[in-house]
C-alpha cells in the first residue's frame, strides 16, 4: 500500500477522536479564541510558519462568518480547502519528451536519493533514462549515483570528482540526443544555497541544457526535506532566481515531520509540490496528494 | 538617514509602541511579546519552547526598571537575549576524554544531517589538537557511505577503519581493536541517518552503545530544522541518553531556532557548530551568537553598546528638543555626523550582521564613509550663520563652499538636499519618535 493511502487509512481511525476534541472547544454555539488558537496550534506545529498562518486562519474567519459556520467539524471543512486550495493552485507540469529534470537543492536534503526513485519510475513506465551525475563536489557522490543507476537499471553518464560538472551535463545532452534518450535526470551538488559559486554552476547547467537541446522540456526541481522548517522558503526563493524552479520534492515524509512549509512556499512563490519522499527504498516516491497532505496536518 | 534602516526598521516595528519611560507595564510587555513570539517561530524555534520562554521572559520584565541608556524595546531586547543565553548554556564545549584510551565519539542523527562530514572535521580538529583518531565506517545502508567517509578520512589525513556490511557494533568493536594495537587514542563512529520513529535502527544504535559504551554519544542536527527537532531530540536522548549536539549547516542563512529547542527539550550541551564544506569549518558553540542569530539581529547589542558609547546623554538630549522645536540646524547636523563616525568602521559594523545580508536595506551610499568625511568637511567649511540658515545659501556661497572643503558644487548640493530631507523626516515624526541613537 502506498504512503497516502496508509495515510488515508490511518486518519480514517483518528477523525472522531478530533472532531470530539475540536467539538469540545466551542461554547455555547461560538467558536471562541481557544477554538482558534487550537488551530494555530496545529499549523505552527507542522511548520506552516507564523506569517502564513495568520493569513490562512484570517481567511478562515471570514469565511466562517460569512457562512455562519457553527459546527466544528465544519470549520475544519473549510479550512481544509483554503489549504488545498493553496496547493492546487499552482498545476504540475505536464510532461513531454525529450525531458530534463535537474534535481536541486541543498545538502542532505535527498536528492541523489530521488534521482534514482524517479529513474525507476520513468523507466517503470517505459521511457529510456539516463541519469547524470553532476554532483562532482561531494566525496563518493558519483558512486552512490552509480548504485542507484544499477538498482534502476539505467544508464549514467560520469566524470571524475572535482570534474567541470557542465563538461558531465554537455557529454550527458550530446549523448542523450544522438541515442534518443527520452528522460535525462541530472544530479546537482547540494551545497548551501548562500554559495554564489553554486547558483552560477546551476546556471551554467541550465544554460548548456537549454542551448544544445532546445527541442527538449526542461525542468528544473528542488528537492526540500520535510524535516526542514521556514528556511526552505529562502532555499526555494535563492534557487529560483539562479534557475526557474518548476516543482518540489518534498523528502522524509516518512518521518514525524509535517513539512508544512510548502504551503507557504505555494502561496508566496506559486511552486507546486510535484511529488514526496515517503522512505530510502526506490520505490519510496509518490506523486502528491494535496487533499491526504492537508489530512496529516489538520488531524 | 536610512543609516541601519534595514535593522531599524525590524526594531521599531517590534517596539514602536513601547515608547513609555520608566517601568515597563504588563500591557506594553504583552505588545512586545507578541512580536518575539512570531520572531521565535519564523526562527523555527519550537512552539512549546516558545511559549515557556516568552512566560519566562514577560515575568522578568514586568516592573523592570528601563535603563537610562536604553529604550524600552533595546531593553526588552537585552531581557530576551540574556535569557536566551542562558537558556543555550555555556562555551564549554570540550570533549569527554576516556580515562583509559580509547576515547570513543559515536555520531548519530537524521538523515542528511551531516554526520559523516562531521566526522571528518571532528578528526581533523582532534589531529590538530595532537590526538590520534581513527575512523569507524558505520553506516551500512547509505549507496558509498563508506566510500565517502574513505575520500573525508584521506583529505584529513586520518585512517578509516571498515568492514563492509556486518552489525555496525561489530565493525565498532574491531575497530577498537585496531585503535589498542596502533596506538589510537580517540575513535569516532559514523553511523547511518536513520528516522527516530525506526525502532529497528534505533535498536542497532543502542547495541552500538551497550557494546562500546562510548565516552561521547553526540546527536548531529541539522541546524534548517524545523519545529520537529524536539521530538528527533526528545526520542535520541531518551534511547541512547546523549552527551551532547551538533549543529551543522550554520554557513546557510537560517535563523537557527533548533538550537533553543533543542537544548531546552534535553539539556544536552550544545558543542559544536559546522559552518562550512571545508574540513576545518567546525567551531565550539557560542550561546551568544547563538542568541542574536535567533533573534535576527545579528549583533544588535554590540552595535547598541557601540551607540551608547559614542553619543553621550546630554548631546542627545540637546538634539532631540532641536527635533521638536524643529530648528534643527546645519551645526547639528554636523554632530550628528561627528557621532556615527566615532561609532567606528560602519561596514564592519554592518557585517557583523549574519544573516541579513540579503534583506537589510542598506545601500552602498549610506554607509559610505567618505561620503560622510566630505558631508563634515563641506559643513566645517560653512560659517555659523550659514549653518543656522541654509536658505540664504545660494550658488555664489556654493561655490566657496564647495572650493573651501575641496569638495564640488553637485556635493553640496547633495548634502543640502539630503539635509532637507532628513527635517522633513523629522517633521513627519511629528516630535515622537526617538533618533535612530537615541541613549
Ligand atoms: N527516511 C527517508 N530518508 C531519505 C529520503 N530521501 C533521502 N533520504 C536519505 O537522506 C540521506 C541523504 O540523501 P542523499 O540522496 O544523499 O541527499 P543529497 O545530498 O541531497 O543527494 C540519505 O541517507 C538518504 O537515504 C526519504 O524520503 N525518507
Ligand atoms: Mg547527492
Amino acid at each position: 500500500m502506498g504512503f497516502f493511502s496508509k495515510l488515508k487509512e490511518s486518519l480514517k481511525k483518528t477523525k472522531e477522536a478530533i472532531s470530539y476534541k475540536l467539538n469540545k472547544l466551542f461554547t455555547g454555539g461560538v467558536l471562541n479564541d481557544e477554538f482558534y488558537d487550537e488551530l494555530e496550534m496545529i499549523m505552527l506545529t507542522a511548520d506552516i510558519g507564523a506569517s502564513a498562518t495568520e493569513t490562512i486562519l484570517e481567511q478562515l474567519r471570514e469565511v466562517v462568518d460569512e457562512k455562519h459556520i457553527r459546527k466544528a467539524e465544519d470549520v475544519r471543512t473549510e479550512l481544509r480547502r483554503i489549504m488545498v486550495e493553496i496547493l492546487e493552485e499552482n498545476p504540475c507540469p505536464e510532461y513531454e519528451y525529450p525531458l530534463i529534470i535537474v534535481v536541486a537543492g541543498v545538502n542532505g536534503v535527498g536528492k541523489t536519493t530521488a534521482i534514482g526513485k524517479l529513474a525507476k519510475r520513468f523507466k517503470q513506465q517505459k521511457k529510456s533514462v539516463t541519469i547524470v551525475a553532476g554532483d562532482t563536489f561531494r566525496a563518493a557522490a558519483s558512486d552512490q549515483l552509480t548504485v542507484w543507476a544499477e538498482r534502476a537499471g539505467v544508464r549514467i553518464v560520469k566524470h571524475t570528482e572535482g570534474a567541470d560538472p557542465g563538461a558531465v551535463v554537455y557529454d550527458a545532452v550530446m549523448s542523450a540526443k544522438s541515442k534518443k534518450t527520452d528522460v535525462l535526470l541530472v544530479d546537482t551538488a547540494g551545497r548551501l544555497h548562500n554559495k554564489k559559486n553554486l547558483m552560477k554552476e546551476l546556471e551554467k547547467i541550465s544554460g548548456i541544457i537549454g542551448r544544445e537541446m532546445p527541442e527538449a522540456m526542461h525542468l528544473n526541481y528542488i528537492v526540500l526535506d520535510a524535516t526542514t522548517g521556514q528556511n526552505a522558503l529562502s532555499q526555494v526563493d535563492i534557487f529560483n532566481e539562479a534557475i526557474d524552479i518548476d516543482g518540489i520534492i518534498l523528502t522524509k515524509l516518512d518521518g514525524t515531520a509535517k513539512g508544512g512549509v510548502v504551503l507557504a512556499i505555494a502561496s508566496q512563490l506559486q511552486i507546486p509540490v510535484v511529488y514526496v519522499g515517503v522512505g530510502e527504498g526506490i520505490d519510496d516516491l509518490e506523486e502528491f496528494e494535496a487533499e491526504n497532505f492537508i489530512d496529516a496536518i489538520v488531524s | 538617514m536610512g543609516l541601519f534602516s534595514g535593522l531599524s526598521e525590524k526594531l521599531n516595528h517590534i517596539f514602536s509602541k513601547l515608547t513609555a519611560r520608566g517601568k515597563l507595564t504588563e500591557l506594553e510587555i504583552k505588545q512586545a511579546m507578541r512580536e518575539i513570539r512570531i520572531a521565535l517561530l519564523e526562527a523555527d524555534v519550537n512552539l512549546s519552547v516558545v511559549k515557556d520562554f516568552i512566560s519566562r521572559v514577560s515575568q522578568q520584565a514586568v516592573g523592570e526598571k528601563i535603563m537610562n541608556s536604553l529604550t524600552p524595546g533595546q531593553q526588552v531586547i537585552k531581557i530576551v537575549n540574556e535569557e536566551m543565553i542562558a537558556l543555550m548554556g555555556s562555551t564549554n564545549s570540550a570533549l569527554e576524554v576516556a580515562p583509559k584510551p580509547p576515547t570513543v565519539i559515536m555520531m548519530c542523527g537524521l538523515q542528511g544531517a551531516g554526520k559523516t562530514t562531521m566526522c571528518g572535521k571532528l578528526a581533523a580538529m582532534l589531529k590538530k589538537q595532537g590526538k590520534k583518531p581513527l575512523l569507524v565506517a558505520g553506516d551500512i545502508y547509505r549507496p558509498a557511505a563508506i566510500n565517502q567517509l574513505q575520500v573525508v578520512g584521506k583529505s584529513v589525513g586520518v585512517e578509516v577503519y571498515e568492514h563492509g556490511v556486518q552489525k555496525p557494533y561489530k565493525t565498532a568493536l574491531e575497530a577498537l581493536k585496531v585503535a589498542e594495537k596502533k596506538g589510537l587514542d580517540t575513535v569516532i563512529i559514523d553511523t547511518a541517518g536513520r528516522l527516530h520513529i525506526n525502532d529497528e535502527l534505533m535498536k542497532e544504535l543502542e547495541d552500538v552503545k551497550r557494546e562500546i559504551k562510548p565516552t561521547e554519544i553526540l546527536l548531529t542536527v541539522d541546524a534548517m530544522t524545523g519545529q520537529d527537532a524536539v521530538t528527533v531530540a526528545t526520542t535520541f536522548n531518551d534511547r541512547l541518553d546523549i552527551s551532547g549536539v551538533i549543529l551543522t549547516k550554520l554557513d546557510g542563512d537560517t535563523r537557527g531556532g533548533a538550537a533553543l529547542s533543542i537544548k531546552a527539550v534535553t539539556g544536552k550541551p550544545i558543542k559544536f557548530c559546522g559552518t562550512g564544506e571545508k574540513m576545518g569549518d567546525i567551531e565550539a558553540f557560542h550561546p551568544e551568537r547563538m542568541a542574536s542569530r535567533i533573534l535576527g539581529m545579528g549583533d544588535v547589542l554590540t552595535l547598541i553598546e557601540k551607540a551608547q558609547n559614542a553619543v553621550t546623554e546630554e548631546e542627545m538630549q540637546k538634539l532631540e528638543k532641536k527635533f521638536k522645536e524643529s530648528n534643527f540646524t546645519l551645526d547639528d547636523f554636523l554632530t550628528q555626523f561627528d557621532n556615527i563616525s566615532k561609532m567606528g568602521d560602519l561596514s564592519q559594523l554592518i557585517s557583523m550582521m549574519p544573516g541579513l545580508g540579503r534583506n537589510i536595506k542598506i545601500s552602498e551610499k549610506d554607509i559610505d564613509e567618505k561620503r560622510i568625511a566630505r558631508f563634515k568637511a563641506i559643513i566645517q567649511s560653512m560659517t555659523m550663520y550659514e549653518r543656522e540658515h541654509p536658505e540664504i545659501i545660494k550658488s555664489s556661497r556654493r561655490k566657496r563652499i564647495a572650493a573651501g572643503s575641496g569638495t564640488t558644487i553637485q556635493d553640496v548640493n547633495q548634502l543640502l538636499k539630503q539635509f532637507e530631507q532628513s527635517k522633513d523626516m523629522m517633521r513627519a515624526m511629528k516630535g515622537g519618535k526617538r533618533m535612530p541613537f537615541r541613549r
